[in-house]
């Protein structure tokens, strides 16, 4: 896969109607050869870059595009899976008809295709929950739930993944399977995905995008509790302490000094 | 029983008939409506949407009496009040950053408000219990014309458009992404609401027409995890508890919509106090399986 541009991000800024700036003059390039991890705290702007990619907010100021055009026009190319806990999970339909709503407008009069039902069944039994096809989304355990929306947002058949906190809630055993997924899905399409789980920080990701109100890019390859803690602005225990962790810290002498646009004001 | 069915072929009981045919067709909108209204949460919004119909049959009549308008019905008076609240509560839902509930109850409150001083500027004698609790001795072909009419309308666009109006209930944010016009859908699915809320003021009246929108419904997703089954589930429910409370009235001699409405609620609260039980009971025996 060649190394293009996906995502770009010039001077933006961006606020609610209470004039804070939720983020300011953010500046940032997504290429389809990395796979992007958006952390910072909570409230830092990590979904709000999310929804301005999605054209779902526009920027108070500067520009966004996303495959060189408006985010409105770029949408139907992209992929998204929301955090579950967003939805009414009293509402009564079941995987197949939450995993078809992936095909939405592509079938005449809102009505879904044989195609439309091959492509659904195909992306369950890639997230390898085939079997649960006929049940109710409202008995699903949280990590099925997030299984389920991850397919649906495969439906699509998208050229940009975009996964709103992919790891919370899944169960530990889908954790290593979920990698592995990723890095096969990788091959076929861009992935951004935001993470408030500093455990998370695994070797498929190659760049980390840290968002608290503004935006530093870092290579996954130069993180350190350092790093995080200045993100975060205490320190914070880092639990998964894989192999490339390790090998990050024997290396940290050589690492970024300039976090401050990422610290807590 | 089969009294009551026997007097819906008689000429003389001929509204009987129509209330009858009335109750069947239009628990096909209920149905279908009714489960969006529970599934999407807008209870409220129905509510104060048919409490809106009153300030639209008061202005019809007032308007037919003064400018001798003898066209002018009053359920033409009602879809447009129905029409117009709910729109305005959609516009102000969607755009507006205030609380949404207190709107919706001064939207309710002011559209009675606003019929009983037409009906109290109209001269003569104005039945305004009929339209507040409906009456079955006033119900005419007419009226099931207009039903049936009504019912085409609300049932074929929401039949053909399923999965767009599924979408947008379960989750708009996404369905904006694939591209449909999630507000336009919302603000169709209001509109009908409206229209269904019209759709029986005559045999169960303004006020009650809320038990027969939410409870068929209610009861339904109980026993169903999917949202067609349960459309079907509770148009079925509706009809049931539309005719049987017809057919009581026409034995006990009480008025129908106050019948349907405790036939509604009595099963609506048996099937919780059953469902509930039996969970505790399920939950019991676990606990002692354990032991």
């Amino acid at each position: 896969m060649d190394c293009r541009e996906v995502v770009k991000i010039e001077n933006l800024n961006f606020s609610w109607d209470n004039n804070r700036l939720a983020l300011e003059n953010v500046s940032l390039g997504i290429h389809n050869c990395e796979v992007v991890c958006i952390v910072g705290p909570n409230g830092g702007g990590k979904t709000t870059l999310l929804n301005l990619m999605l054209g779902l907010i526009k920027p108070s100021s500067g520009s966004i595009k996303v495959f060189g055009e408006t985010p409105e026009k770029s949408r139907y190319r992209i992929g998204y899976m929301p955090q579950y806990l967003k939805l009414d999970l009293q509402f009564p339909l079941n995987v197949m008809d939450v995993v078809l709503m992936g095909r939405l407008h592509c079938g005449f009069w809102g009505r879904y295709s044989r195609n439309d039902r091959i492509i659904a069944e195909r992306v369950l039994d890639e997230m390898s929950v085939a079997d649960l096809a006929r049940r109710p989304f409202a008995e699903l355990s949280g990590g099925q739930r997030q299984r389920v929306l991850i397919a649906r947002a495969l439906a699509c058949e998208p050229e940009l993944l975009l996964l709103d906190e992919p790891t919370a809630n899944i169960d530990p055993g889908f954790q290593e399977h979920f990698y592995d997924k990723l890095r096969e899905l990788h091959k076929r399409m861009s992935i951004v995905m935001v993470s408030h789980d500093v455990g998370f920080v695994s070797s498929e990701i190659d760049t980390i995008v840290c968002v608290n109100r503004q935006v530093v890019v870092h290579k996954s390859t130069e993180i350190t509790a350092d790093t995080i803690s200045g993100i975060y602005g205490y320190n914070v225990k880092i639990i998964d302490h894989t192999q490339d962790l390790s090998a990050i810290h024997k290396n940290r002498h050589q690492q970024f000094h300039h976090h401050e646009g990422c610290s807590h004001d | 029983m089969i009294d009551f069915f026997t007097s819906l072929n008689s000429p003389a009981l001929s509204f009987l008939k129509y209330a009858f045919l009335i109750g069947i067709f239009g628990s096909i909108s209920f149905g279908i409506i009714g489960t969006y209204i529970v599934t999407r949460r807008i209870a409220s919004i129905a509510g104060a949407v048919s409490h809106c119909i009153l300030a639209g049959i008061g202005a019809a009549i007032f308007c037919r009496q003064q400018f001798n308008l003898t066209w002018l019905h009053p359920i033409y008076g009602s879809i447009a009040a129905a029409l117009l609240s709910a729109i305005i509560i959609g516009l102000v839902s969607m755009y507006a950053k205030q609380r949404e509930d207190t709107v919706i109850g001064a939207i309710w409150a002011i559209g009675m408000a606003v019929g009983l001083l037409f009906l109290a500027g109209t001269t003569g004698y104005v039945d305004v219990d009929a339209y507040l609790f409906g009456n079955i001795l006033l119900v005419s072909k007419n009226d099931f014309m207009m039903t049936l009419v009504l019912d085409i309308i609300i049932v074929v666009p929401l039949l053909f458009f399923f999965n767009n109006f599924m979408a947008v209930c379960f989750d708009d944010q996404f369905a904006e992404l694939r591209g449909i016009r999630t507000k336009l859908t919302y603000m169709i699915l209001l509109c009908m609401v409206a229209l269904t809320v019209v759709l029986m003021v005559s045999v169960i009246g303004i006020i009650l027409v809320l038990a027969l929108l939410t409870l068929p419904a209610a009861v339904a997703g109980h026993f169903t995890r999917r949202l067609w089954p349960m459309m079907l589930l509770s148009a079925l429910l509706c009809a049931f508890f539309t005719t049987g409370g017809l057919a009581l009235s026409y034995h006990v001699n009480l008025p129908s919509a106050p019948l349907i409405t405790v036939l509604a609620g009595i099963t609506y609260l048996s099937v919780l106090a059953i469902f509930n039980l039996s969970q505790i009971i399920k939950r019991k025996k676990r606990e002692s399986g354990k032991k």
